[in-house]
């Protein structure tokens, strides 16, 4: 009971903030709306006992890249708070692709039977979580660290200021 | 009641569908990118679900999530970056004023 | 099955006693600690006219502070303004679920022993930079967001290293735990403190640029900015931006106990007593420190974040990482 209780207070907070996100005219009150939406996605990770994923979504999602987003909105356009027009021309049109969308998904889920393979998941799973990064999953670990490497090169070469 | 996978699958494919709905409808490109964002959380969702309701043996969900996240900070930073290379040339972050093309 | 009503309880309770605790003890003590120190290092007396060895002091000013008039500038966006100082007072004060305090017998005196303790206290000290950039934007002030941009630029580029140095400390001691890491450290030599020496610098030099201290205070400073992110705010407000600063050193130094001195380990004294003098020996290193040094320019505070200490934390990881493995 207790856990249909707290899964329906972090879903309604992840919902309603990412409503915001996406339909808000002020852009820092979208940007900043996006902290709750990730909060309430970092409870949903403990709810499913992936509390190890839930530390690193907030450190990351919520630390970094939101505080990069706000940056790069209050240097740019949007931080002067004038209140521009913040929809394009296809307002009808998106909104009936994402309806369509949502309501194809939620079909296909209520209608598919899931198989439910064997094993528990493992009560504390940061250290399994690093064992298996370094032993079977370790190619991915590697390339996925080159990857931030390369971008982290690339994003500082495009921003900065011809000389 | 108990709470299933069926739950978190109708989360998760609302979310993505108001990421899906903002990247459609936002002008500033900005707030593209935030949409983006929401979508990619939405899947990471449904990846720690699975990994917990249908294959709870290994930890490939939660795996896949940590190298998502890892990703979409990636592509966070080189999205921003651009973002701040295009409004420092055309003076405007508004996906439909940045047409310089001939047709 | 988790009897709820009771969990629920008894996590509204313990949040309830660590913030009137560290409410009285972090932000009034804290402050009043520090201008004491602050007088006897520069060769003069503190406060002392109110109350016995001006021990009053803080409480006068916070009532002071908090009979004062609020008022917000016209043009600045309401919910966000008022919001900003609760972010901060309320991340600075969510670090302290992971700090073990002592043990009273054989239970370990925590809020909660999470198992990714270490990674929880990073990702709340990330949190304060939202409050601090939300607070410089919504006052609609060029000097307070000026301010808020630097310090959230300063304690991002400060929080590599303090996560590296946390690295380096749990690699060292098999869990990111903080009760398992202070069980890890045995004896008097055992202390983190000599094996992870490198890495108690990086953490104490980063930690004093998270919570913005001098000498990195610059987003703060008064003949810079005039108060920075906070020009805007009054009384109550104000008093919570003082109040999550305070706490998060705090937090801080309680951190870097656990992590690097042991605890609450020691011969005679009850548990508790120890992880106490411990903390207060930082939080004086802390206000040594502020007291002694002149200010670093924003670049040089920078170039020393991303040049010297992020090299340095991650060239002390693999060689933790060598010892671990050979």
């Amino acid at each position: 009971m207790g856990e249909l209780a707290a899964f329906i207070i972090l879903s309604a907070i992840t919902l309603v903030s990412a409503a915001v996100v996406v339909t808000s005219g002020n852009i820092v009150r979208s940007g900043l709306s996006l902290v709750p939406t990730l909060l309430g996605v970092a409870g949903l990770y403990v709810l499913l006992q992936a509390e190890f994923v839930a530390g690193i979504q907030v450190l990351i999602y919520v630390g970094a890249i939101t505080v990069l987003i706000l940056f790069v909105i209050m240097l740019t356009q949007g931080g002067t708070g004038v209140r521009v027009r913040q929809t394009t021309g296809q307002l009808p049109a998106g909104m009936l692709t994402s309806a369509v969308l949502a309501a194809l998904l939620i079909a296909v889920f209520r209608g598919t039977v899931w198989p439910s393979l064997a094993g528990t998941l493992p009560q504390y799973t940061a250290g399994p979580i690093g064992a298996t990064f370094l032993t079977s999953a370790i190619l991915v670990f590697l390339v996925a660290s080159f990857v931030l490497l390369v971008a982290l090169m690339g994003a500082i070469i495009i921003a900065r200021r011809e000389r | 009641m108990q709470v299933g996978l069926l739950h978190y699958l109708v989360v998760s494919a609302l979310l993505f569908c108001l990421g899906l709905y903002g990247v459609l409808t936002r002008r500033n490109t900005v707030a593209i990118l935030m949409g983006i964002e929401l979508m990619l959380n939405a899947a990471n969702i449904n990846l720690v679900a699975f990994n917990k309701y249908v294959a709870p043996g290994a930890l490939s969900g939660q795996i896949f999530a940590l190298v998502v996240i890892t990703l979409a900070a990636a592509e966070a930073g080189v999205g921003l970056a651009l973002v701040m290379a295009a409004y420092r040339n055309l003076e405007t972050v508004h996906v439909d004023e940045i047409n310089i093309m001939k047709w | 099955m988790v009897n709820w009503p009771l969990e629920i309880l008894k996590a509204v309770g313990l949040a309830a006693g660590i913030f009137t605790f560290l409410a009285v003890v972090a932000a009034m003590f804290g402050v009043l600690l520090e201008r004491k120190i602050g007088g006897w290092i520069q060769s003069r007396l503190g406060p002392k006219h109110v109350g016995p060895q001006g021990l009053l002091q803080t409480l006068a000013d916070t009532i002071k502070l908090l009979q004062k008039e609020h008022i917000a500038p016209r043009a600045a966006d309401a919910a966000v303004f008022n919001t900003a100082p609760l972010v901060v007072a309320v991340a600075g004060l969510m670090s302290w679920i992971v700090i073990p305090f002592g043990t009273l017998g054989e239970r370990v005196l925590v809020v909660r022993d999470l198992n990714i303790g270490v990674v929880f206290f990073a990702a709340m000290s990330s949190i304060t930079v939202l409050g601090i950039l939300a607070g410089g934007w919504a006052s609609n002030n060029k000097y307070a967001l000026l301010g808020g941009l630097r310090s959230a630029s300063q304690m991002i580029s400060y929080e590599l290293p303090l996560a590296m140095a946390l690295i380096a400390v749990a690699l060292e001691a098999g869990t990111l735990s903080t009760v398992g890491i202070v069980k890890a450290q045995e004896g008097w030599f055992g202390s983190f403190a000599f094996r992870q020496f490198p890495a108690m610098v990086i953490f104490l030099v980063a930690a004093t640029a998270e919570v913005n201290r001098v000498p990195f205070d610059l987003p703060e400073a008064e003949s810079e900015l005039v108060a920075g992110y906070f020009s805007e705010y009054t009384g109550m407000r104000f008093a919570l931006f003082q109040l999550g600063e305070y706490a998060e050193m705090f937090a801080m130094a309680a951190m870097a106990t656990t992590l690097f001195l042991g605890g609450w380990k020691g011969p005679v004294l009850p548990p508790l007593v120890w992880f106490l003098l411990k903390m207060y020996l930082i939080v004086f290193l802390f206000m040594w420190v502020r007291w002694t040094y002149p200010r670093y320019r924003l670049d040089q505070l920078l170039n020393l974040s991303w040049k010297v200490l992020l090299p340095a934390g991650l060239v002390w990881i693999m060689i933790t990482g060598y010892r671990m493995a050979f």
